[in-house]
């Protein structure tokens, strides 16, 4: 077991190491958070959050980062696979192919480190008076909600692309998860920016437990750690039943492309 | 006899069969295609929304009181304009220069760039306006409907004059994009796999959702002469409002009469360097 796993993620690190220039481009593709960020300080709203600027720096920041780390396109992989006919092997192998693509995001997750560090470190320079260390705790939460936030985000899009096995072009579906992802996650405005009723409507929806609440830990900001994690928990006991359950149903009526 | 009678029978089935086979397909990559628009439409609405949500937050009434919030100087309907003028651009992207300029990535790769080339027209014509994706153009309708619902809410007396010169710029601001697009596209007769360079080129110009003044000084500077976002949205939006500069209008013509020329002589500058896919 352990070392099927690790024979995966070291093959999948040195696969991803060659698409290292692609790679950097992809984590250089995130800086909408900076963007934001700008207008944020310039606006009065901005100051109206009652985060204070280095408030809003590092919430921005750690946005940016916690997006860098739980950026998913299983939907992507696993629709060229199962396209170009590489799925039927996998499936022969006594492995879930779901595992296959968990070590592929980990490898190019790894393999994005040095680029966002770079981004941080950048970031820094321009902007000293933000640099901040955050607790041991806090780091550790932050990880840990920034993990679930990855397995909440690759659980949704496996959901889509068990609709692979049905259509041929279930990737169209993504961005109709990828809208409100980007508009409710707090990746462009923290939450606490939201009108009371859009906020606690979309407290109930997954999205921003994936950046609002991981990036609040991440910036030492204020925020219920126990009742976000438990929400990421239970965001991933419903998702994760129907997703294998979707993805058997899918594989039975299989019959690889062609046939 | 009863054999014959079979084997007709047999070929009547296949046929029929193929033909059902045939009818399926077809009917079911168009039923894919109808989906596929409808999907489109459905996240190009969405992401309207999505966006004026987000612009709605800079303009939350202050607990203070005081003015009418602005953006950067921009009033809510004036920069409901910008952000019609984006949609507008991004559907532009959207029907012309994605698939097109995307196509020359696999061109490159797969060496049929050299049956491009051998034709007898224009190479960068063909390359950028080869096909087109109906998937844009609820994008270019969403953002020609808020532009027309915004405008009269500003306040703005908009004459003849006003149009015409926002319709030279918003072309200007066109071909500033495609120029863009087109330089990057370009890039991959060396490298070929460039196409996510587009996607931080996407990213950047999302900056353009927002007039130009919104931004720190520094940003403003690199919005304008680096990566000229605010010639793509802020400039014809002023012009519709009539709040336009002389320096604005001859600032955007000039950019994109440089881009143009640019990306025409990098394409040939490019394809001095093309040696085909196996060579």
């Amino acid at each position: 077991m352990v070392r099927v796993a690790r024979a995966l993620l070291v093959s999948q690190v040195a696969l991803m190491g060659e698409y290292r220039a692609e790679i950097a481009l992809w984590a250089l593709s995130g800086l909408l958070p900076f963007i934001m960020l700008a207008l944020w300080r310039q606006a009065p709203a901005g100051a109206a959050l009652g985060l204070g600027p280095e408030g809003l720096d590092r919430y921005f920041l750690s946005a940016f980062l916690v997006r860098q780390f739980s950026v998913v396109w299983v939907v992507f992989a696993f629709e060229e696979d199962a396209l170009l006919g590489r799925l039927s092997p996998y499936l022969l192998q006594p492995l879930h192919p779901l595992w296959r693509y968990v070590a592929a995001h980990l490898a190019e997750q790894l393999t994005r480190l040095p680029f966002a560090a770079a981004i941080v470190a950048l970031f820094f320079a321009f902007n000293p008076g933000a640099f901040w260390w955050p607790s041991p705790g806090r780091l550790l939460l932050a990880w840990l909600a920034t993990l679930l936030a990855f397995a909440i985000g690759f659980l949704l899009q496996s959901l889509i692309a068990a609709l692979c096995f049905w259509s041929e072009k279930a990737s169209a579906l993504e961005r109709l998860l990828f809208v409100p992802f980007l508009f409710l996650s707090g990746l462009l405005a923290p939450l606490a920016a939201f009108p009371p009723g859009v906020r606690a409507a979309a407290q109930w929806t997954p999205f921003p437990w994936l950046i609002n609440f991981p990036a609040r830990l991440l910036a030492g900001l204020p925020v219920d750690a126990a009742a976000g994690l438990g929400a990421q928990l239970a965001w991933i006991a419903l998702l994760l039943p129907a997703a294998l359950l979707l993805w058997r149903a899918g594989v039975r009526r299989y019959t690889a492309m062609g046939a | 006899m009863a054999g014959q009678l079979l084997r007709y029978g047999l070929t009547l089935r296949l046929y029929a069969l193929t033909l059902r086979r045939f009818w399926g397909t077809a009917i079911a990559g168009q039923l894919e295609y109808q989906l596929n628009v409808l999907i489109e439409l459905l996240a190009a609405a969405a992401n309207l929304a999505g966006s004026l949500f987000i612009l709605s937050l800079f303009f939350a009434p202050s607990a203070a009181g005081g003015s009418s919030p602005a953006l950067g100087g921009w009033s809510w309907p004036q920069a409901l304009v910008v952000q019609g003028i984006y949609t507008l651009l991004d559907g532009v992207a959207t029907t012309w220069l994605r698939p097109n300029l995307g196509a020359i990535v696999t061109h490159v790769r797969e060496g049929t760039l050299d049956f491009v080339l051998l034709k007898p027209i224009d190479s960068q014509f063909w390359l950028s306006l080869r096909t087109l994706s109906p998937a844009g153009l609820s994008e270019l309708a969403l953002g020609l409907g808020l532009i027309g619902w915004a405008l009269p809410r500003t306040g703005a007396v908009v004459g003849p004059h006003q149009v015409a010169l926002a319709l030279v710029l918003l072309a200007a601001g066109g071909l500033i994009l495609y120029a863009l697009w087109f330089l990057l596209a370009a890039t991959s007769i060396w490298f070929v796999k460039t196409w996510n360079a587009t996607e931080v080129l996407r990213a950047a110009l999302t900056a353009g959702r927002f007039p130009v003044t919104a931004y720190p000084p520094g940003l403003r500077l690199l919005f304008t002469l680096v990566l000229p976002v605010a010639f793509l949205t802020t400039v014809p939006a002023q012009a519709l409002l009539g709040r336009s500069s002389g320096g604005w209008v001859a600032g955007s013509l000039l950019m994109a009469a440089i881009s143009f020329a640019l990306s025409r002589s990098f394409w040939r500058f490019a394809l001095r360097h093309y040696t085909s896919a196996s060579s």
